[in-house]
């Protein structure tokens, strides 16, 4: 199944993270929020001007900037 | 005397239960050299005095943000004797992230499985017993809004101090972590600097995750042992890095969550239904943070909350104002005339008056942004502007500062800059208190009515909508260029979360409000008052010379002698107005009041604050500025309605009521010195110079130093003087409004 960045999925759309590739405090601050590889997740939405994100896991929704997106690597069963 | 620590998320409930517990018996702690609050309380359970603290709410431990080093520095230093670590039920998981690493700290642990009723009307049912088993401390189910289960908490948690300290949790890292924690902890052991204030393979673990904080620590008190951790793991990356493709933080991270991953699937979490169907909170988010839709609730909500606190915050104000005018006359009745009276009306009532009158404001505000906060809208207000103030090196939640400030004309900066508490990031907090004074308060629109009212007359209305413009794309300019020059750095990542929308509790919106308020009066109301003398005395000493006041009385007298009226006490007399005065009667007191105001003029000019504007007037008049308006504007720093005031003192006209300016702007149209070049040079000052005193007072309080009060008093007024001057001398070179 084809892995692709965050940024790059759509609304609605599912998937299972495979790699966090951020370091540092921005690496920190997205496991600390339970974005770990393995972790179901689920595009909720996105702002009026289509930036930051919002995902649901774990049971809550989580915002992130796209330019944060683009360290998570996410599985989806299509593109 | 037990001390009972509050730790958990931001959202799980903590400070409901912490409201619950102590009612309005807490105050915020003095822990010097920390900006973060901690609030505490006391209460008494069966009997038992108890001292509970309600820590920030955070995360993780690491020692990124302020809130995590406070809380951390608080478990390590003050070592309360049980921590009440608070988990949302519904959101179990990523809450136990956190009380994992607590048992980690081996800090005397109990849980309190709050918002056990959300859970359940998810369909979720949780067994806390078995976490409780399986973790070997109490967890405690409870439903913190209404007080449920709190009294077993209580009676769990005392039962956790009298047990012996437990052993700190060691969890499974892997075998390559593992050992290096295990060569590493044989290292501190005997080392005393370290071995006393933290848990060796804590320690060790955190040095491994390059917490900064852990590693300094090591490198002041033993800098061999830190040498050889940091060539451990130097080490230990390059193993993982080469086989795994990871990296030690990453790796622990995933093993705490699979470690969760494992305890929640043993029997303690049941779904009864699917889980991603919509809650009711994300059909709200439909509506409210739809594209089109959300943009249009935000400014209807925001136009809302603007004119409730405005509108009704004016009936207060208008109770403050006539109390402190009726003390202000009980003062001249009562004290005889001469400095001690002109400094208790003019310097303490008035100076009082200043600072009180911004109470029912400051009142009204935070109620709204505490409900708007607590019910979790600012959190999408944040979500749906990021993108926007993020270009400006702000964050999505630096919209309430602005908004409040004056993002729509008459806001104030006072609770502006109090509003920014909600931002997280700590630069971006610092620019958006810098910034929001640019905004226009409430208190600059008197002077910029009159000055586009005289001299713009014929474009009133896009006069005000420029003056706005150029207050939000200033404001938010400087913010750019603060965040690349004086707080430069990486943007703070944004990483939010939406908490479910929830219905305040009244409670927690009266304790939030009074909080605020509270701390306003007692802060400003101390420091402001010494400075509203200390502007008193700028602007009457020192007093005119015996001759200079005898010149003065001697036409005094010469004007009441050339009318020579029988009975000249009726003119003098103000409280009989002039309607009923017969036209000799009038023409006396005219006469009388022109001399009056010239006098003032002249003691004005003699003060240290008219020789400060005569002094500066040398460079100031580059930009258009004589002396008069420098003085007006340098009592502008004590309050900017003050400037239409001193204005009209400065053109003899006396004290002019700024809602009745029409004679001061007769004057201004009538003065050689003015021009509508030259009211615009002014404007654009007004607009950006420094902050009002009560604003730099709670710059300070809020970036945590008067460093930046300072900064905000001198850079604001360099900056207003540069672009005045600016556009003045390219005006004059247009020959432009002359």
């Amino acid at each position: 199944m084809p892995i692709i960045a965050m940024r790059n999925m759509k609304d609605n759309q599912k998937g299972i993270i495979r790699a966090i590739r951020a370091q540092g405090e921005l690496g920190r601050r997205i496991r600390d929020m339970g974005l770990v590889p393995g972790t179901e997740i689920y595009i909720q939405g996105r702002a009026p001007l289509y930036d930051p994100v919002a995902l649901r896991l774990r049971g809550f929704t989580l915002t992130l900037r796209n330019s944060e997106a683009d360290h998570i690597d996410v599985e989806v069963d299509e593109l | 005397m037990t001390t009972i620590a509050l730790a958990g998320n931001p959202n799980s409930g903590k400070t409901t239960l912490f409201n619950e517990l102590t009612g309005a018996r807490q105050h915020v702690g003095n822990y010097p050299g920390v900006t973060v609050e901690l609030k505490e309380g006391t209460f008494s359970h069966r009997g038992t005095p108890i001292h509970v603290v309600d820590l920030p709410g955070i995360y993780s431990i690491t020692a990124y943000s302020l809130e995590e080093i406070v809380t951390r520095n608080y478990l390590v230093r003050e070592k309360p004797e049980v921590v009440i670590d608070i988990i949302d039920a519904s959101n179990i998981e990523r809450h136990l992230y956190l009380m994992i690493q607590l048992l980690e700290m081996g800090v005397p642990l109990c849980g309190a499985m709050n918002m056990m009723d959300v859970a359940s009307n998810r369909g979720i049912t949780i067994h806390p017993e078995r976490l409780s088993e399986l973790l070997g401390i109490p967890i405690m189910p409870t439903v913190a809004r209404t007080g449920k289960g709190v009294e077993e908490l209580l009676d769990a948690a005392l039962s956790v101090k009298d047990n012996p300290p437990p052993q700190p949790l060691r969890l499974n890292y892997g075998q390559d972590i593992d050992r290096a924690l295990d060569r590493m902890e044989d290292r501190i052991k005997g080392h005393a600097m370290l071995e006393d204030r933290y848990d060796p393979r804590w320690f060790s673990l955190k040095y491994l995750e390059q917490d900064e904080q852990i590693k300094e620590y090591c490198a002041k008190q033993a800098p061999e042992v830190a040498k050889a951790f940091d060539e451990a793991y130097q080490q230990l990356l390059r193993h993982l890095e080469s086989t795994l493709n990871t990296y030690p933080e990453a790796l622990i991270a995933d093993q705490r969550y699979g470690y969760i991953k494992s305890l929640v699937s043993h029997g303690i979490v049941n779904y009864a239904t699917n889980q991603s169907k919509l809650y009711i909170s994300d059909k709200i988010d439909l509506v409210l943070t739809n594209r089109f839709l959300g943009p249009l609730f935000m400014v209807v909500i925001l136009m809302l909350l603007y004119k409730v606190t405005f509108t009704y915050s004016e009936i207060p104000v208008g109770w403050f104002e006539s109390f402190f005018g009726w003390m202000g006359s009980t003062a001249e009745k009562f004290l005889p005339e001469g400095p001690l009276r002109s400094m208790i009306v003019s310097g303490v009532i008035d100076g009082m008056g200043g600072v009180m009158g911004f109470v029912p404001l400051i009142l009204f505000m935070f109620f709204g942004i505490s409900f708007l906060e607590d019910s979790g809208y600012l959190a999408r207000m944040a979500f749906m502007l990021d993108r926007v103030f993020r270009v400006f090196g702000l964050h999505g939640s630096s919209v309430m500062p602005f908004i409040i400030s004056g993002g729509i004309a008459g806001g104030c900066a006072v609770p502006g800059v109090m509003a920014s508490r909600t931002i997280k990031s700590r630069k971006e907090r610092l620019a958006t208190i810098l910034t929001v004074p640019i905004m226009n308060c409430g208190a600059k629109l008197p002077i910029f009515a009159i000055l586009v009212g005289t001299f713009f007359s014929q474009a009133r209305g896009e006069m005000l909508l420029i003056i706005t413009f150029i207050s939000w794309i200033g404001a938010l300019g400087t913010a750019k260029f603060l965040r690349m020059t004086v707080i430069r750095g990486e943007t703070t990542p944004f990483v939010m979360e939406l908490p479910p929308y929830r219905i305040p509790t009244l409670k927690g919106l009266f304790i939030h409000t009074w909080e605020r308020t509270w701390q306003y009066i007692k802060k400003a109301g101390t420091v402001i008052l010494g400075i509203s003398i200390l502007v008193w005395a700028m602007m009457t000493y020192p007093l005119l010379s015996p001759e200079k006041e005898a010149l003065f009385e001697t036409e005094r007298q010469e004007i009441l002698a050339t009318y020579a009226l029988p009975d000249s006490s009726r003119a003098l007399n103000y409280e009989i107005p002039t309607k009923e005065l017969t036209p000799e009667e009038e023409k006396l007191r005219k006469d009388l009041f022109a001399l009056e105001g010239l006098r003032a003029e002249t003691a004005l000019e003699n003060s240290v604050a008219g020789r400060i504007g005569k002094g500066i007037e040398k460079i100031t008049r580059w930009a258009g500025f004589d002396w008069r308006t420098n003085i007006a504007l340098v009592g502008g720093v004590a309050a900017k309605e003050v400037i239409v005031s001193t204005l009209g003192t400065a053109y003899s006209l006396g004290e002019t009521d700024p809602e009745a300016p029409d004679s001061l702007s007769k004057v201004l149209k009538r003065s050689k010195e003015w021009s509508p070049l030259k009211a615009f040079s002014v404007i654009l000052f007004v607009i950006f110079y420094a902050p009002c005193f009560v604003t730099l007072v709670c710059i300070a309080k809020e970036a945590g130093s008067w460093k930046w009060a300072l900064f905000a008093l001198l850079f604001n007024t360099f900056l207003a003087f540069l672009l005045s001057l600016g556009v003045f001398q390219l005006g004059t070179l247009l020959n432009l409004g002359i």
